[in-house]
C-alpha cells in the first residue's frame, strides 16, 4: 500500500524536486523509514536523534496533526495524504 | 458610535452597501484599534488593506530602515524611501492612502520588557514579523492579554495563516509549534530568497481575517492552519487543536511571563536583528 507524502519546498531537494511522493507503510514511523530508504537525507530533519519526532516540524494525516494520532504510531491507510509542514518564520 | 463623515460615505459607499458590512459594520471598523507587529512584506498589505478599509487606528511597529532588498515585496515602502525607518515610510503609505484615519509608529524592536505595554491598549494584533523568537513573544504576550492574534508567515514559495483566538480551548502559536526550530535547521528568506508576491497573498488573508473578526462575520481560521502553495497553486487546510499541555494557554501554564528572547534561541540580539533584517 503506498500513499501520497506531499512536501514542503524545503525537502524536495531530497526528491528530485518532486512536490510529492510516493511511500508505504501501515504507520508513520514505517512510512518514514521507506521515505528514507528511497530517498536518502529527506527524514534528517523530521526525526530527532533519539527517533522521536522534532515539534518544529508537524505531520498530518490528511488534516489530522499525528501528535494526536499516536505520533509515530498513527495509523496509516490506503488513500490518506500525509502532508509535512516545517515551522516558517518569514514575514 | 462613530458617526459617517460626508466623505466617510462616499469612500466606503462599496463597504456600506455590501451584505455583511453594511453602515453598521463600517463604523466598527472605523472605531476599530489594530496594532501591525513588522512593517515588511506582510506587514505592508495588511496595514495597507486595513487603512484603505477605514480602520480608525492602526499601529505599526518596526525597528527597521528600509533596504534596496526589501522593495521586490515590501509594497508600502519606494525606491525613495531606502535608508528612512521602515516605520515613518510606511505611515506616509497609509496617511496617502486614507487620511482620515490615524497612525501610530513605534520605531523600536519588541522585546520581553515593552510587550505587554506596546500590545495592551490594541484591540487586535498582526503578526507580521519575520523570527521565531518574536513569533513567540507576540503569541505569549497576546494570550496573556486577552488579545486576538492574526498570524501569517511565508517562505520560499509557501505560505501560513491562522487566527489564535485568547484563552484555554482556543488553539495559540504554541500550540501549533510547541518549540522553535534550533538555530540553522530553517534557513531565513535571506538565504531561501522569497517570491515576492507571496506575502501579497498571505497579508491579505491575515487582513481578511482581522476585518472578519472587527465585524463579527464569517467562520475565522482560528483552530485551522492554511497552508499556501504558490508553486503547485495549491490551498490545503489542516486542523490546530488546543494543547492542553501548552505552556501557555494549557491547563497549568509554565510560561507566565515574557520570555528573553534574546536567550531563547541563544543568539545575542544585534545577530538575530540583523539576520532577520534582510528577510523583511
Amino acid at each position: 500500500m503506498s500513499v501520497k507524502v506531499k512536501l514542503p519546498t524545503i525537502m524536495r531537494k531530497h526528491a528530485g524536486g518532486n512536490p510529492s511522493v510516493e511511500a508505504d507503510g501501515a504507520n508513520l514511523s514505517a512510512l518514514l523509514d521507506d521515505l528514507e530508504a528511497k530517498h536518502p537525507g529527506i527524514t534528517k530533519n523530521i526525526r530527532s536523534e533519539d527517533g522521536g519526532l522534532h515539534r518544529f516540524i508537524n505531520i498530518y494525516v490528511n488534516d489530522e496533526d499525528v501528535r494526536y494520532l499516536g505520533s509515530l504510531d498513527a495509523e496509516i491507510k490506503e488513500g490518506d495524504v500525509i502532508s509535512i509542514l516545517p515551522a516558517v518564520a518569514g514575514g | 458610535m462613530t458617526e459617517f463623515s460626508q466623505e466617510d460615505v462616499v469612500r466606503y459607499a462599496r463597504h456600506i452597501i455590501l451584505p455583511g458590512i453594511g453602515g453598521d459594520g463600517q463604523k466598527k471598523l472605523l472605531a476599530a484599534k489594530v496594532l501591525v507587529i513588522g512593517a515588511g512584506g506582510l506587514g505592508s498589505p495588511v496595514a495597507m488593506y486595513l487603512a484603505a478599509a477605514g480602520v480608525g487606528k492602526i499601529g505599526l511597529l518596526d525597528f527597521d530602515d528600509v533596504d534596496l532588498t526589501n522593495l521586490q515585496r515590501q509594497i508600502m515602502h519606494r525606491t525613495q524611501d531606502v535608508g528612512r525607518p521602515k516605520v515613518e515610510s510606511g505611515l506616509d503609505s497609509l496617511r496617502a492612502i486614507n487620511p482620515s484615519i490615524e497612525v501610530v509608529g513605534y520605531n523600536t524592536l519588541l522585546s520581553a520588557e515593552n510587550a505587554a505595554g506596546i500590545i495592551e491598549p490594541w484591540d487586535l494584533v498582526i503578526d507580521g514579523t519575520d523570527n521565531f523568537p518574536v513569533r513567540y513573544l507576540v503569541n505569549d504576550t497576546c494570550q496573556w492579554l486577552g488579545k486576538p492574534l492574526v498570524y501569517g508567515s511565508i517562505y520560499q514559495w509557501e505560505g501560513q495563516n491562522s487566527v489564535f483566538l485568547p484563552g484555554k480551548g482556543n488553539p495559540c502559536y504554541r500550540c501549533l509549534i510547541p518549540e522553535p526550530p534550533p538555530p540553522g535547521v530553517v534557513p531565513s528568506c535571506a538565504e531561501g530568497g522569497v517570491f515576492g508576491v507571496l506575502p501579497g497573498i498571505v497579508g491579505s488573508i491575515q487582513a481578511t481575517e482581522a476585518i472578519k473578526y472587527i465585524l463579527g462575520e464569517g467562520d475565522l481560521l482560528s483552530g485551522r492552519l492554511l497552508h499556501f502553495d504558490a508553486m503547485g497553486m495549491e490551498f490545503r487546510e489542516v486542523k490546530i487543536r488546543w494543547d492542553p499541555a501548552c505552556p501557555v494557554n494549557g491547563e497549568n501554564p509554565t510560561i507566565t511571563e515574557p520570555i528573553d528572547y534574546d536567550m531563547f534561541c541563544g543568539i545575542t540580539p544585534p545577530a538575530t536583528v540583523r539576520a532577520a533584517e534582510a528577510v523583511r
